[in-house]
């Protein structure tokens, strides 16, 4: 339909990669402190100003897109994985294991949004690698009950009742004959993940219980910024937008995506 | 009905349960030892054994779990380790904070997000259908940690309309139930559009509108009622979303509620508190959606012979 519904979200998605990748060889100085330039806004000099510390926003943003892509990188791929496994032998195997598994995973969604990685991450202390176990432990689930859903309905197909009878070990089953046909939904799935993870991460750090500093995120930024706001609210005003420009991106790329595979959508 | 409401109760036990369990299990996943950590390096072996024998640190780990889960059961959520108020008090005096803002954010949530999100279903792929969905996505995709901010900033700090900060006046609860709310509403309007649409396509629609109702009937009297089902059961769901997103609001407010509270205990290490307030939190959620269930059940049969 709209091509630039597709590029725009695309190319912002790939800046941020590639700052994210590129950061450690840039030649920035995210933590170089200049007090004679305390809260100076954007200038021809500083394209985003100083913070309230006099240290380069522009800088901190992009250090600061290094840590939310970090962070989401680990976590969909951790949750990803652990999450699909759990779903596809809780599908399969059905019975007791499926009873217990479904319990185990009702348990975990009893805490509503982020709260669990809230608790995990205060108790656990601040620091990057916390954040990326506290918001794994939360997001597995999501993976494992769509995965566990999929895994239901295709546990009946004639291709996989055939490599059954062939005799098939559990192992092949579900990579050679279960998993290939998970992959889209998974992939929409894992698309609207990296949208949560970026606004969690944001999240604790906003609360303090993400990075610590002096390292950059831009939850942190809009804490430490929400203070300055009358005189400078540039600093609030810069992560958040990066923030906002890129969750909007991948919601967007993920509604696209889901229209795209949605097979029953396409007949209508 | 009395075989669906039994299996209801028996998979909420379990829950409660495990979420009783899981609560519990927090404290031993601090690194290190968790009574250094509370005292500090500096305090003597004998204090440190003094805590641990309160807190029943140095009783077998099953010992532990189940005499916490007999004081839950009692409602005894122990005392503070700092302060030394009994939490449950401690909770009481938040509660009402946090049922105020969560009644508004949904209440603004409503107030958008139903006549929105008909808006975009009467009037499907539309100029206005385009734009409610943009709001939707939009909504979705600010943070509230950032939505706050932006509402001080515009309405606080440039127009001076309403207070910055604080639970003073019903004034200040305008601020902290628009961020809460807008976030819902996003969501919502979205959920609505797709009931309604489902709803609109129905026989009983046509047949409305054949015996030459007004648009405005149809939609109230005979779209709107059917679609009520499942709008209910999303808005059960959505209070979860509505009690984590008070955590960070009321943070930003300084919202005396019970989000507050636990980011004050985690910030002061005090984690008899930070178990009991995420315990309180996820044990309303799970008694709201189990009603939530139950209602729907109640009102539509065809969800108690599926079971």
């Amino acid at each position: 339909m709209f091509k630039w519904q597709i590029i725009i979200p695309s190319s912002l998605l790939l800046i941020w990669l590639l700052i994210a990748v590129t950061a450690p060889w840039l030649p920035l100085q995210p933590d170089k402190i200049t007090l004679s330039h305390i809260l100076q806004t954007p200038s021809s000099i500083s394209w985003l100003g100083y913070d309230d510390l006099g240290r380069h926003v522009a800088d901190r943003l992009i250090m600061g897109a290094r840590t939310s892509f970090f962070v989401a990188f680990w976590v969909v791929l951790v949750s990803l994985t652990i999450g699909t496994l759990i779903g596809m032998i809780s599908g399969f195997l059905g019975g007791y294991v499926d009873l217990i598994i479904m319990k185990i995973i009702d348990i975990f969604l009893a805490f509503p949004g982020i709260l669990l990685a809230i608790a995990l991450s205060g108790l656990l202390g601040p620091g990057i690698e916390n954040v990326v176990f506290a918001l794994s432990i939360v997001g597995w689930v999501g993976f494992a009950r769509l995965a566990r859903a999929q895994t239901l309905s295709l546990r009946q197909r004639e291709h996989v009742l055939a490599a059954l009878s062939l005799g098939a070990t559990l192992p092949r089953l579900l990579r050679y004959h279960i998993l290939p046909l998970l992959i889209a939904p998974l992939i929409i799935e894992a698309t609207f993940g990296i949208a949560g993870v970026v606004i969690a991460e944001a999240g604790l750090s906003f609360l303090g219980l993400g990075v610590q500093p002096p390292a950059a995120s831009w939850g942190s930024m809009i804490r430490d910024g929400s203070n300055y706001m009358l005189v400078a609210p540039h600093i609030v005003l810069a992560p958040g937008i990066a923030l906002l420009l890129i969750v909007l991106s991948v919601n967007m790329l993920g509604d696209r995506l889901r229209d795209q595979l949605d097979v029953k959508k396409q007949k209508d | 009905m009395f075989s669906f409401l039994l299996s209801r109760i028996i998979s909420f036990l379990i829950v409660v349960l495990g979420v009783v369990t899981l609560v519990f299990s927090l404290i031993h996943i601090v690194p290190g030892d968790p009574i250094q950590v509370i005292l500090g390096e500096s305090a003597t072996i004998a204090d440190q054994q003094a805590l641990r024998n309160t807190l029943g640190l140095d009783k077998p780990l099953f010992e532990q779990w189940y005499s916490y889960l007999f004081q839950v059961i009692q409602g005894d959520l122990g005392t503070s380790l700092l302060s030394k108020e009994s939490i449950i008090d401690m909770l009481w005096q938040r509660i009402p904070a946090t049922i105020e803002l969560a009644l508004a954010g949904l209440l603004i949530a409503i107030l958008i997000a139903v006549p929105l999100g008909c808006l975009a279903a009467i009037r499907q792929n539309t100029f206005y259908d385009q734009g409610a969905m943009l709001f939707s996505l939009l909504g979705v995709s600010i943070p509230n940690f950032w939505l706050g901010p932006l509402f001080i900033l515009l309405f606080s700090v440039t127009l001076g309309w309403l207070p910055i900060s604080g639970r003073e006046s019903w004034q200040s609860l305008i601020l902290p139930a628009l961020t809460l709310g807008t976030a819902l509403a996003a969501i919502l309007a979205r959920m609505i559009r797709a009931t309604v649409l489902e709803v609109l396509h129905e026989d009983y629609i046509r047949t409305a509108r054949a015996k030459g109702l007004s648009e405005f009937n149809v939609i109230i009297h005979h779209a709107l009622r059917n679609a009520a089902l499942p709008i209910i059961t999303i808005l059960g769901l959505q209070l979860g979303a509505l009690l984590a997103g008070a955590v960070i609001t009321e943070t930003i407010f300084a919202w005396p509620g019970i989000g507050q509270l636990t980011i004050e205990a985690i910030q002061k290490r005090d984690y008899s508190v930070i178990q009991a307030c995420v315990l309180l939190i996820s044990l309303t959620y799970v008694i709201v959606n189990t009603f939530t269930d139950i209602l729907y059940a109640w009102l539509d049969p065809r969800v108690r012979y599926r079971v």
